[in-house]
């Protein structure tokens, strides 16, 4: 299993640069804006009960359940959320690019950040915008099975682009792309908040940028760090 | 046989795949338990976190 341990070391590693960098970033660019946010959710349970509509407080925070306290606990468990989910994000882009022949190098793991930030990020992000505490929003089940639809779809279009050199595929992996979006995200039936536009178009800047850096940033490192492992420098030139 | 060298060590193409698979799974598993968990507690501790890689909450 020495292969493996060899991927699940480099996405370790790689995720916990890349998590910690993340936290650091959400910790003045976008956290700062969901507190702001809940400030709002009061407000807004007087709206927007109609209907499957559901206002995206999250009122049994205090109702029911343990919860990080606010201040430094709470900073503390986002940061772990940031760094286990790194790794798995890792673990996901060194396998793909494993399949792919491995990644040569930071700048070839640049390029896969990207995509991955294409995949994760910007694909769902276009239909299902990053949401803050108080706003309305459609059926969670429904949100997430678009949300990881989007995700597959998106990957596969991209991977058929540029590991199949071939026009038709080519066009079946734009295709792939744009389904989810001509199928629609599920959408809430009112758009009515009490967050104001402003608010919410900053965190969704916040979040798709500071996403984009963490991408970067996990891509890269894993690159690099693959790049000490292997010794076959002629194979690390081209991706198949 | 098959044998592959790749990522620094050398495995047979169906190993090779197996171990792929495992590490995939387990990087799924892991996004897809943060991310995705209904579990009160585990939802509660990566609440900003989610919001702020845009994952579906609530």
């Amino acid at each position: 299993m020495t292969l493996f341990r060899n991927v699940v070391f480099v996405a370790a590693l790689a995720g916990l640069v890349a998590g910690l960098v993340l936290a650091a970033l959400q910790a003045y660019a976008t956290v700062p804006l969901i507190l702001q946010a809940e400030t709002y959710e009061g407000a807004a349970h007087g709206h927007s009960h109609d209907g499957d509509d559901a206002v995206g407080g999250h009122s049994h925070d205090e109702e029911a359940g343990w919860a990080p306290a606010d201040g430094f606990e709470r900073f503390f468990y986002t940061s772990m959320a940031n760094v286990v989910t790194a790794i798995g994000f890792g673990l996901i882009l060194v396998v793909a690019s494993e399949l792919a022949g491995g990644i040569a190098g930071w700048r070839q793991g640049l390029l896969w950040g990207l995509a991955g930030f294409a995949t994760f990020t910007l694909a769902p992000g276009l239909g299902l915008p990053p949401e803050l505490p108080a706003m309305p929003v459609a059926d969670l089940g429904a949100r997430q099975a678009w949300w990881l639809g989007t995700v597959v779809a998106t990957g596969a279009g991209l991977a058929l682009i540029a590991f199949r050199r071939s026009l038709p595929l080519a066009a079946l992996g734009i295709v792939l792309i744009a389904a989810p979006h001509v199928i629609g995200a599920p959408q809430p039936v009112s758009f009515e908040t009490a967050v104001p536009h402003g608010l919410h178009h900053d965190f969704v800047v916040a979040v798709t940028v500071t996403n984009l850096v963490f991408w970067v940033v996990l891509g890269s490192v894993a690159g690099a760090l693959r790049s000490r492992f292997s010794d076959e420098p002629e194979a690390q030139k081209s991706f198949a | 046989m098959n044998s592959i060298r790749t990522f620094g060590t050398d495995v047979s193409a169906q190993s090779r795949l197996m171990q792929l698979a495992v590490a995939g799974l387990l990087g799924l598993f892991v996004v897809g338990f943060v991310g995705f968990s209904h579990v009160e507690a585990a939802h509660n501790a990566g609440h900003d976190y989610r919001h702020s890689m845009a994952f579906p909450c609530h």
